[in-house]
């Protein structure tokens, strides 16, 4: 519909109708579609309030800059760059530093985690997590990588609650982003039409179609024929 | 303070925006008569620019999609939740009701499944089967014409079937089965529960000019922007402004009362306008309740006058009673046979192509009532949460879980798509115990006072929902997976989701012929006021293993055309 007069209608809101009618700005079509296109870039969808939260939220700083270089250290061994991508080219350090704040009960397993490498790696080896030998590194990640999943994830130690903590973060971070969407190989978000599993996949997978099911789905090549039907409910286009 | 007064007279306000409402300010405008829509959310267009989620990327989010803030992901587009800021409510000891609230144009149906099932015949008359609850005072053949309409004006996909309980109707040809949904009818045929195309209020197939074809994103929860699947503001409310019909919207506006005369009779409602938290009168000569079952309820409640003391409507104090949700549970499984798969577009849909509607036989359980299967799994958008426990299927292999270093992505693209899950949503007993009153000792930002919530599950919901898990398993089982999670246990329930959890709250205001037992007549007129309706899910005397929406849309089309002859007839 048109956009314009939906503009009107909304202003109506709120308002007994005369007295809006009135008040309603003439020039709300004035809203140029550049400033749409800004808008939907920056703001995916968001309503004023939540708009707020999130300008709140990138105002505050959570981690300092030594607990940042902790966190890009152990999310760069999680998941180590390839020719793929990165951590650094996916956000996996920004997008932390938000959920950390976005989701307080985050904080004190991240904090204290970070705190406890560092402990760690002084007492084993006199030196800060970030700056030990990977060698080194791995020699204390091993004990925390691995947790024994019989324990309920609550009953686990602080220390391995955090790695599988920053692992999740790490993966989510990655293969939410640009880079690491491409590397999963997803291909969909796009118009298209949807017209069946491919016959190799289909293969591959040693399943097929019921030629009887198939007969009853949408022939797409009919999609833009409109609809109409016998009085029996059977579809004639 | 005083109130502020419209001098405007509507011939019919109604209150709430959602597929009752959409679709009486629809009926009701385009015959000629002149309508105000009370809505509490703000304005709202999937497919504008500055409020449009549909085909965004994860990246495009600092928080990656998480539920932080919108309860189903960011990108859902319900603004509202089971918990609104400053809009609480509360609960009776041991009573754990859940209530969803979407406050936008549209309402819920901007985020639901559009799961679009008709009732059949049986779930009309259930007392005369099993002795439990009540029958309609209408049946099926009564709402069958309805529900043909509804099919042609918003279009949904599915196949007709011949089922005995599971109607007919005017579908637009279903999507082609995703590969897990390949699975899943092996697995289900296997183990003797059928399995048809589902039927899904999305346009596969194009029903007129001025709304798009479905173009298979698999976003609808998002809402459509080129208006492809149904919501009540792109498919009913909408058109109706565009065919010139005489429609005031009124948004961010919280009805607080219908207003009542000395003889009794509806005058209005008032309001309180979010943006000056003034109250407003607005008069009519019909008021239709469409704010949902619970806020309609809640509206009549505090519509206490002299002539109607105990709120309106409800001298029978049947108002907010036989609230029931349907039950609820879910599982999901781990498939060996879906690892390691080529990529390619596999989005379809919203939701699920294939479903499994009832096909037991109460006479042999132990329950009453049944439910259906929905299906979800596949190749999906990454969003918040991919990638957690990357690797827990590796147990079922006697490999290490946990880890790190290079050997990860290859472990994530191994297990990406091998993932399906199953979700049981069935029918509940109505209970006159099961109630919502007015709590006294609290009230919204607004000063509306709240609802209290008293909810507890029969024997039967969860007898229902223990059987749920058992044919779960048994599907998953012959579909070659490996069941994820342990079976809920008896000291659980089985796993039931709590009351509200499944968002198909109905009941609050049911329909019968007898005024000592019921709150609206067969025609959603409530008994003591002709002059008001309800055309929400109130009036539903049982809620069927059905989804409620598509009943609510052709019970709200058979009271609108009821108001327009009454009009004419100058009975009300």
């Amino acid at each position: 519909m048109d956009r314009r007069k939906s503009i009107k209608s909304i202003l109506l809101g709120g308002v007994a109708g005369g007295l809006a009618l009135n008040g309603c700005k003439p020039d709300d079509t004035t809203i140029t579609k550049e400033a749409i296109a800004e808008s939907t870039q920056n703001y995916f969808g968001r309503t004023p309030e939540e708009l707020k939260i999130i300008e709140k939220i990138n105002s505050e700083q959570f981690f300092n800059p030594h607990e940042i270089d902790a966190i890009t250290t152990l999310a760069n061994l999680i998941l180590p760059p390839d020719n793929k991508g990165s951590i650094t080219e996916a956000g996996v350090p920004d997008f932390i530093e938000f959920m950390a704040k976005d989701y307080p009960p985050f904080q004190p397993t991240l904090r204290g985690g970070i705190m406890w490498l560092d402990h760690e790696s002084n007492s084993l080896f006199n030196a800060e997590f970030k700056t030990a030998t990977e060698a080194q590194q791995k020699q204390i990640l091993d004990t925390i990588a691995y947790p024994d999943i019989e324990v309920p994830e609550a009953e686990r130690p602080l220390q391995v609650q955090f790695f599988s903590l920053m692992r999740n973060l790490t993966l989510t971070g990655y293969y939410t982003s640009k880079v690491g969407i491409a590397d999963l190989g997803y291909k969909g978000n796009q118009p298209n039409v949807w017209d069946g599993v491919p016959e190799d996949v289909l293969q591959q997978h040693g399943i097929a179609y019921e030629e009887e099911w198939l007969a009853k789905c949408i022939d797409q090549s009919k999609r833009n024929d409109v609809a109409e039907w016998d009085e029996l409910g059977n579809l004639l286009t | 303070m005083e109130i502020i007064e419209s001098s405007k007279i509507y011939d019919v306000i109604i209150v709430g925006s959602g597929a009752g409402g959409g679709m009486a300010t629809k009926i009701l405008s385009e015959a000629g008569l002149k309508v105000a829509i009370v809505e509490a959310g703000p304005y709202f267009d999937p497919g504008a620019p500055e409020q449009q989620t549909q085909l965004k990327w994860p990246y495009e989010s600092p928080r990656r999609g998480a539920s932080t803030v919108r309860y189903f992901g960011e990108y859902d587009s319900a603004y509202g939740g089971f918990d609104i800021e400053n809009e609480p409510y509360t609960n009776a000891e041991g009573s754990d009701f859940r209530w969803f609230r979407s406050r936008m144009l549209g309402g819920r149906t901007n985020h639901w499944g559009r799961i679009s099932l008709r009732f059949g015949p049986l779930d009309f008359k259930r007392k005369s089967i099993d002795g439990l609850g009540d029958d309609w005072p209408i049946g099926y053949e009564d709402v069958k014409p309805y529900y043909d309409k509804v099919d042609k004006l918003i279009g949904v996909f599915g196949t007709n079937e011949g089922l005995p309980n599971d109607p007919d109707g005017f579908f637009l040809p279903p999507p082609k089965p995703r590969l897990h949904e390949l699975f899943y009818i092996k697995g289900a045929k296997k183990s003797n529960v059928p399995v048809y195309p589902s039927r899904l209020s999305m346009l596969t197939k194009r029903i007129n000019k001025d709304r798009g074809i479905c173009f298979y994103c698999g976003q609808c929860s998002r809402g459509c922007s080129v208006h492809a699947d149904f919501s009540s503001g792109t498919c009913l409310i909408f058109p109706a402004q565009k065919s010139g019909a005489q429609i005031d919207l009124f948004v961010n506006a919280m009805v607080r009362e219908v207003t009542t005369n000395d003889e009794g009779k509806a005058t209005g409602v008032s309001y309180i306008n979010k943006e000056d938290r003034k109250e407003y009168k607005l008069k009519g000569k019909v008021v239709v309740l469409a704010a949902s079952a619970c806020s309609s309820a809640r509206i009549l409640l505090n519509s206490k006058s002299k002539q109607h003391p105990n709120g309106l409507g409800n001298s029978s104090d049947i108002v907010g009673r036989y609230l029931h949700d349907s039950t609820g549970s879910d599982r999901a499984a781990f498939i060996p046979d879906l690892m390691n798969r080529k990529t390619y577009n596999e989005d379809g849909t919203g939701g699920m192509h294939v479903y499994s509607p009832w096909w037991g036989d109460n006479k042999k359980l132990n329950f009453a009532r049944g439910y259906h299967i929905e299906v979800w799994g596949g190749l999906g958008m990454p969003s918040y949460g991919f990638g957690f426990n990357h690797n827990q299927f590796n147990d079922f292999f006697g490999l290490k879980v946990g880890g790190y270093g290079a050997g990860i992505k290859d472990e994530v693209k191994k297990y990406y798509g091998a993932t399906v899950g199953m979700a049981g949503r069935g029918e509940s007993i109505p209970q006159k115990n099961n109630r919502c009153t007015i709590d006294n000792t609290k009230v919204d930002e607004f000063g509306i006072p709240v609802l209290k919530f008293d909810y507890k599950w029969t024997d039967n919901e969860i007898q229902q929902v223990r059987h749920m898990h058992d044919t779960f398993e048994e599907i998953i089982h012959n579909m070659g997976g490996e069941v994820l999670g342990k079976k809920p246990t008896k000291e659980q329930n089985y796993g039931i989701a709590a009351p509200g959890v499944i968002i198909h709250e109905v009941g609050t205001t049911r329909m019968g012929n007898d005024p000592k037992t019921s709150v609206v007549n067969q025609h959603q007129q409530l008994h003591e006021v002709d002059n008001v309706f309800i055309v929400d899910a109130g009036p539903f005397v049982s809620q069927a293993d059905k989804n409620p929406t598509w009943t609510i849309l052709a019970l709200s089309w058979r009271t609108s055309d009821y108001i327009v002859e009454q009009l004419k007839m100058q009975n009300i």
